[in-house]
């Protein structure tokens, strides 16, 4: 208890996480490169094709790593909103900007890759059932709050409000995950539970594991890369960030 | 923790209980619009209206599927296996995944008769993927075959 409240006061120090985060991007940019390159190539190359999908069953490796992650990331977003709105921790707002463009474009990458599968295996690139609409507001969520933030000058106010709509924005991800338990849907139901053995075999689902875990280091690589960035501006005229800069100028 | 926080969690938690329960009452109150079709019992309780646009969805019974000689034109039922089931009439391509025994989703309208005239035919695929060599083993192993 005592760890994590220290860690919970440093964090309120952008110099200090400045200096831990570097590892870590480094941490998570090896691992997603080598996790995605062996799922891509386990997955499309070697993995089974589906007796009835046939080989359009491979774009779940990318559909599914996908969808996962642009949920978590949103939900991210959405403790960073509460953690924001509460504390008025300065990361936390670091963190709301840095998770909008990667989720945008998970959301819309997984919309996409479902539409393209939908397209051979139903018979329609689109349709408006609750799994796919609550999805399509989840890219809406993110792009809001991007141009909400885009909108607003006054750094507090911009803060709070995107705090708020990222806060109250979490409430679409448990929708999401049960649309399709709740009501009856074109788009199928899931096929890992906690309680149930997967409804695929282990040459199939192991791939995907591999593309999801990798797929979340590199959210933790892309995530973390902008919020340094953003620190960095943000503390441009500060005394640690100057003498980075001077002391070795390699940077 | 300080009596602003406090004051601002209690805040973040109230709005976030208030947004929760307007949702919730909204998604009861529409989910008959938020349900993508009408399942067969349904449509055969008379719950799913005559005559106006609808989607209905159940499993192609198996043989039932009545190809019309030198034109697109097809007839099947669609069932729960749970004693509820209807004919569809369609005319057009059907979707690579229709076959018998599979869930499919039809859009059209239901005619007084009890018979649904679809313009629109989806198959909809189900949580389970197989290679097909575990089909094959599946069916010759167990006499009642795989789904």
């Amino acid at each position: 208890m005592g760890a994590l409240k220290e860690f919970w006061h440093k964090l309120g120090s952008p110099r200090w996480f400045f200096q831990i985060s570097s590892g870590w991007v480094t941490g998570f940019g090896w691992a997603a490169g080598l996790l995605i390159a062996t799922g891509v190539v386990w997955g499309l190359g070697f993995a089974p094709e589906d007796y009835q999908q046939g080989n359009s069953v491979r774009i779940m490796y990318v559909h599914v790593p996908a969808a996962m992650v642009s949920q978590s990331v949103y939900m991210g977003m959405g403790v960073a909103g509460l953690v924001l709105f509460v504390w008025k921790m300065k990361l936390a707002d670091v963190a709301i900007a840095a998770c909008l463009p990667f989720g945008m474009v998970l959301t819309a990458l997984a919309l996409f890759s479902g539409g393209v599968w939908g397209k051979p295996t139903w018979g329609t690139w689109w349709d408006w059932d609750a799994r796919t609409v609550s999805t399509l507001v989840l890219l809406f969520l993110f792009i809001g709050i991007y141009a909400l933030r885009e909108a607003i000058e006054d750094e507090e106010i911009r803060g709070r409000a995107s705090a708020l709509v990222a806060m109250v924005g979490t409430i679409n991800i448990p929708i999401i995950k049960y649309s399709v338990e709740w009501w009856n849907t074109l788009h199928q139901s899931a096929s890992f539970t906690l309680t149930e053995k997967p409804a695929m075999p282990p040459e199939m689902y192991l791939p995907l594991l591999v593309m999801v875990l990798g797929m979340y280091c590199f959210a933790g690589h892309n995530i973390l890369s902008r919020m340094r960035l953003e620190v960095l501006r943000r503390e441009r005229r500060t005394q640690w960030v100057r003498t980075m800069f001077t002391e070795d100028n390699a940077v | 923790m300080n009596p602003v926080r406090k004051r601002r969690l209690y805040l973040a938690v109230f709005l976030l209980v208030a947004v929760s329960g307007t949702t919730a009452a909204l998604m009861v109150a529409l989910e008959q619009n938020i349900n993508m079709f009408y399942p067969p019992d349904q449509v055969v309780s008379g719950e799913a209206p005559v005559a106006r646009q609808i989607r209905a969805g159940g499993m192609v019974a198996e043989g039932s599927v009545v190809r019309i000689p030198d034109s697109l034109q097809v007839e099947f039922v669609l069932t729960d296996y749970n004693g509820a089931d209807f004919t569809v009439r369609y005319e057009g391509i059907l979707p690579d995944l229709f076959r018998e025994g599979q869930g499919i989703l039809v859009q059209g309208q239901l005619q007084a008769d009890g018979t649904f005239a679809a313009h629109e035919v989806l198959a909809k695929h189900d949580e389970n993927y197989m290679p097909p060599e575990l089909v094959h083993m599946a069916e010759t192993s167990s006499p009642g075959g795989s789904q």
